[in-house]
C-alpha cells in the first residue's frame, strides 16, 4: 500500500509553492468568465473554491456550493493539452540566407506543473503519450516529459460522466507523480495525499503532513467507489469496434447529421484529439518564417481536401469519421479506445449531441442483424 | 515526471532539408519536373515514395518521386501545379532552394512480385509515382516475368513522359499500352477508357501482381477489370490519396480508415482495403 | 459454314452455347476482310450487320461541327462492333473506319433476327450475351465522361 498522508488547505498552498519554487508554472481550475478554465495558479484563492459545475447535454452552469470545497466540481471545456500541445506552437523557424535558408532553433518550452487533474485527464495525457509517442514529436515530448501532475480523485461526478466505463476513473491508478482526495465532511476539511513516483515523494516530504489513519483512507475509497456507481452516463465497450465498423452505411450517421452543426466544439474541447495543421507565417519582408502547428478538426469542410474537393462534404461521414475514429479505429492505431469518458463533448455540444447515446443507438439499429424482430448476430451465436 | 517519451532525431523528418534545384522541366501544360540535389550522401527512395516539398514562407505539399531509384545523385519529383504551393513550386529555377523532408511512405512491392507477370497500371499524372518501379523492374528485369505497362491519359496531349514512353516501346522485354479518352483523328492509336486494355494483355491471372495508380474512380474499375482478369485482392497494389501535411502520422488529415495513409501508405493492397476503405465519404 | 463454325467456337463470347446453336449461328456469318483505311460503315447508313473482330483495329467517331472528326472510341480484337441493326431505324450512329487491316466475322442482322424467333432459347443466349457488352461497354463510356484526368483549381 502506497504511503498516505494527510495535509490541510495551507498544506495545498505550500504544495504549489513548493511546486513553483522547483520552477514549474503551476497551471491548475480557475474561474473565467463563469467556466472552470486551466490557467496559471498562485495558491488556492486562485481554485474555484465553493463552486460547483452543472452540466448536462448543451449546457454548463457554474453555481455555488455553499461550502469551501476546493474541488467540487469536475472539468470545464479545457484539457491539459492546452499547455502539452499548444495551438500556435512554433515548431521550425528558418531564415532566408543566400544560398536558400537555415534552420533557427525553436525557444525552450516551459516547465508546467499539471494541478488538479481529474483521473480522466491523467488518462487522457497518457492516451496522448501513446500517439505522440509513436510518432517520436519534439513538441509533445518537450513539454510532457518535463511535467509534473498533481492529480485529484473524484467524489462527485457529473451527469456527464462516463469515466467508469471505460476504466479511467473516477479514480487514478497511476501516471501521476501526486494525487488528492479532498475530504469535507461539515467542519471537517483534508486532503489525502499519495506519491506516484519519486519527484512526488520529495515534494510531498517538503509539506507539512501527517500519516492518514486506516479510516480515513477506507473512507476516502468508498467515496470514489460510490461516486463510480452514480456516474450519469454509460458506454458498452463490448464489441464496439466492431458495431461501429460494421455499420458504416448504417442510414442513421445522417439522422445524427441533422443535428449536428459541424461546429468543432466536441473536437476543442475532447482532451484526446490530436488533428493539427500546419500555417506558414512569413515575416512581411519574405525574410524570416515561422512554421507554426494549430489544432484542427475532423468537421471542418476543407479537413479532407484533395484535389477536386473535399472527401467528406457531407455532415453525416463527417460525424461518423470522428465517432468511429474515436471509439473504433483508435483501437487498430493506437491499442485502446481513444475516448477517455469524461464527458465534455455532450455538455459543450450546442445541440446536445451525446457520444454515449449515438454509439448506442447504432447497436441498436445494427445493420448486420438479419432482419428487424430476429436476433442480432451476437445473440443469435450465443 | 514518469514519461519519458523519446523525440526524433533525425532533423529532415520535422524541419527541411535546403536542397538545391538542379533542373526544371516542362512535361505538359501544368505538369512540370523538377531535380533537386539530395541532402546527402546517403539519400535514397523506394518506388512509390514521396516526399514533403517545401516553398519558403508558403508552404509544402507532398510530392511524388518520379526517378530511377538506383539514381541517388538526384531526387526526381513530378509537379502539377494546383494551387498556391506548387505553382511557387514550378516556378523555382536551377540554382533556387526548396525545402526537403522524406522520403515517406510504403513502396510498391516488387519483391512480392518477382517471378510473376507485372502489371502496371497507370491513368494521368499517376505514371509519377509508378514510373519508379518500371525503372526498378527494367533495372532487374530478370527477376520477372511478362511486364506491362497499362496508361490511360485524357487526351494525346496529356500523356506524361511522352518521350520515354517511347523508349520504353522499343524495348522487347516490356509491353506498352496506350489509350486516351478522347482524340481527333490525327491521333492513330486506341481510343477508350484504360481498363479497355486490360483485356488487351495476355498474363497469367492466377499469380500476375498489378500496381495501379491514378484518379481513384480509374483505380475502381481497374481493379474490377483486372478482378475479371483473375488477380486476388492480395495481388492488387493501389497508391491511395488524401490531404497529406505532415508525412509522419501526426496532424490525422489523412486517414482512411485506420491508416494513416501519410505512413500506412500511399501504397497499400486491395486486401489491407478490405471492405471499409471504398465506402462513400469515408 | 465450318470454317465460321471452328472459328466462332474458340471465341469466349460464344462459350457455353450448344454446337447446335453455333452451327445455326455461323450459317449467318462469313469471314470478311478489310484494309488499313478502308470505311466500314458510316453514320446515318442503312444497318444490317454485326462485325466481331478477330485482329485488327477499328475506330469510332463522330463528325462534329466545331472539332471535326472525334474518335470516341478504337475497337480491337474480340470487340463486336455495331449494335445498330438490332432495333429501327436501322441506321448507323457514327462511322467506322479501319485503322489496321481487320480479319472479321461478319453477321447477317436480319438472319440473326430469323433465326431467334425460330428458336427462343437461341434468341435468349444471343440477347444476354450482347447486352452484357453493351453494359460493360456503357460502363467504360461513363467513365470516359467522367474526365478523370483533369485538374480543379
Amino acid at each position: 500500500m502506497k504511503e498516505s498522508l494527510v495535509i490541510e488547505r495551507e498544506g495545498v498552498d505550500a504544495l504549489i509553492s513548493a511546486l513553483a519554487d522547483r520552477g514549474y508554472e503551476v497551471v491548475g481550475p480557475t474561474v473565467r468568465g463563469q467556466t472552470i478554465m486551466y490557467d496559471t495558479i498562485t495558491s488556492t484563492d486562485d481554485l474555484p473554491v465553493g463552486l460547483r459545475d452543472r452540466q448536462e447535454a448543451g449546457t454548463y452552469r457554474l453555481e455555488e456550493r455553499g461550502d469551501g470545497a476546493l474541488f467540487g466540481y469536475v472539468v470545464g471545456p479545457q484539457s491539459f493539452r492546452k499547455f502539452t500541445t499548444p495551438p500556435g506552437t512554433v515548431f521550425w523557424k528558418g531564415i532566408r540566407t543566400d544560398g536558400g535558408f537555415e534552420t533557427v532553433a525553436p525557444e525552450e518550452p516551459p516547465r508546467y506543473a499539471f494541478f488538479g487533474a481529474r483521473p480522466c485527464e491523467v488518462a487522457a495525457l497518457k492516451v496522448q503519450d501513446n500517439v505522440y509517442g509513436s510518432v517520436r514529436d519534439p513538441v509533445y515530448a518537450g513539454r510532457r516529459n518535463q511535467s509534473f501532475t498533481v492529480a485529484v480523485n473524484c467524489t462527485e461526478p457529473a451527469p456527464t460522466c462516463f469515466c467508469d466505463s471505460l476504466d479511467t476513473g473516477p479514480g487514478v491508478s497511476d501516471g501521476y507523480d501526486i494525487a488528492l482526495t479532498e475530504v469535507l465532511d461539515g467542519n471537517t476539511h483534508y486532503f489525502l495525499a499519495e506519491a506516484g513516483s519519486d519527484e512526488g515523494s520529495e515534494v510531498l516530504a517538503s509539506l507539512t503532513s501527517r500519516d492518514a489513519l486506516d479510516e480515513e483512507l477506507v473512507g476516502a475509497r468508498r467515496m470514489v467507489v460510490r461516486a463510480a456507481e452514480n456516474m450519469g452516463r454509460f458506454l458498452e465497450t463490448d464489441g464496439l469496434k466492431e458495431v461501429l465498423l460494421g455499420n458504416l452505411e448504417n442510414p442513421y450517421w445522417d439522422e445524427i447529421a441533422k443535428r449536428c452543426l459541424s461546429c468543432t466544439n466536441c473536437t476543442l474541447v475532447c482532451p484526446t484529439c490530436f488533428c493539427s495543421s500546419i500555417e506558414d507565417h512569413l515575416s512581411l519582408d519574405g525574410t524570416e518564417t515561422e512554421r507554426v502547428r494549430t489544432w484542427d478538426s475532423c468537421f471542418t469542410l476543407d479537413f479532407s481536401y484533395v484535389n477536386g474537393g473535399p472527401v467528406r462534404p457531407s455532415p453525416g461521414p463527417r460525424y461518423r469519421q470522428w465517432l468511429t475514429h474515436k471509439l473504433a479505429s483508435w483501437q487498430d492505431q493506437f491499442g485502446e479506445i481513444g475516448c477517455v469518458g469524461c464527458g465534455r463533448c455532450i455538455t459543450w455540444c450546442p445541440v446536445g449531441i451525446d457520444i454515449t447515446k449515438e454509439a448506442a443507438e447504432i447497436r441498436e439499429r445494427d445493420v448486420r442483424r438479419v432482419a428487424v424482430g430476429t436476433p442480432s448476430v451476437k445473440e443469435a451465436a450465443e | 515526471m514518469s514519461t519519458q517519451l523519446s523525440v526524433k532525431a533525425d532533423a529532415h523528418v520535422m524541419s527541411p532539408a535546403p536542397c538545391r534545384i538542379l533542373s526544371v522541366e516542362q512535361e505538359l501544360q501544368d505538369t512540370y519536373t523538377l531535380e533537386v540535389e539530395p541532402p546527402g550522401d546517403d539519400w535514397s527512395f523506394l518506388p512509390g515514395q514521396y516526399t514533403m516539398l517545401y516553398a519558403f514562407g508558403i508552404g509544402e505539399v507532398p510530392i511524388s518521386i518520379s526517378g530511377d531509384p538506383e539514381d541517388s545523385t538526384k531526387i526526381v519529383q513530378t509537379i502539377r501545379a494546383v494551387g498556391a504551393v506548387t505553382d511557387a513550386l514550378v516556378g523555382l529555377r536551377p540554382g533556387d532552394y526548396v525545402g526537403v523532408r522524406g522520403p515517406f511512405g510504403t513502396a510498391w512491392d516488387t519483391k512480392a512480385a518477382e517471378g510473376r507477370d507485372v502489371l502496371i497500371v497507370a491513368g494521368g499524372v499517376g505514371l509519377a509515382p509508378l514510373r519508379p518501379v518500371v525503372f526498378d523492374v527494367l533495372n532487374h528485369r530478370e527477376r520477372y516475368e511478362n511486364v506491362t505497362l497499362m496508361y490511360g491519359a485524357r487526351s494525346p496531349s496529356d500523356l506524361l513522359f511522352a518521350s520515354q514512353i517511347h523508349e520504353w516501346r522499343g524495348r522487347f522485354d516490356l509491353e506498352v499500352l496506350i489509350t486516351v479518352d478522347q482524340a481527333d483523328d490525327s491521333w492513330r492509336g486506341p481510343v477508350g477508357v484504360v481498363t479497355s486494355l486490360v483485356g488487351r494483355s495476355s498474363f497469367d491471372g492466377d499469380t500476375a501482381i498489378a500496381f495501379v495508380c491514378g484518379p481513384e474512380v480509374m483505380m475502381r474499375f481497374t481493379i474490377q477489370a483486372l478482378e475479371r482478369g483473375g488477380l486476388t485482392d492480395d495481388r492488387l497494389y493501389v497508391s491511395m490519396e488524401r490531404n497529406m501535411k505532415c508525412g509522419v502520422g501526426l496532424c490525422g488529415h489523412c486517414q482512411l480508415g485506420k491508416f494513416f495513409l501519410c505512413k500506412d501508405g500511399p501504397v497499400m493492397t486491395c486486401a489491407q482495403m478490405a471492405g471499409s476503405c471504398w465506402i462513400r465519404e469515408v | 459454314m465450318s470454317e465460321v463454325f471452328d472459328i466462332l467456337i474458340d471465341q469466349p463470347f460464344f462459350k457455353s452455347m450448344t454446337d447446335e446453336q453455333l452451327r445455326a449461328v455461323s450459317e449467318t456469318a462469313r469471314l470478311v476482310t478489310f484494309e488499313e483505311g478502308a470505311v466500314m460503315f458510316v453514320e446515318g447508313g442503312p444497318a444490317r450487320r454485326s462485325y466481331l473482330i478477330l485482329d485488327g483495329d477499328v475506330a469510332l467517331s463522330l463528325r462534329t461541327q466545331e472539332h471535326g472528326a472525334k474518335t470516341i472510341q478504337t475497337l480491337h480484337r474480340g470487340d463486336f462492333v455495331g449494335w445498330s441493326w438490332m432495333y429501327p431505324p436501322y441506321r448507323w450512329n457514327f462511322d467506322a473506319n479501319v485503322r489496321s487491316e481487320v480479319t472479321a466475322v461478319q453477321f447477317d442482322g436480319p438472319q440473326l433476327k430469323k433465326i431467334s424467333l425460330a428458336d427462343p432459347e437461341l434468341g435468349y443466349e444471343l440477347l444476354r450475351r450482347f447486352t452484357e457488352v453493351i453494359v460493360t461497354r456503357m460502363q467504360a463510356l461513363r467513365i470516359q465522361l467522367l474526365d478523370v484526368y483533369s485538374t480543379f483549381r
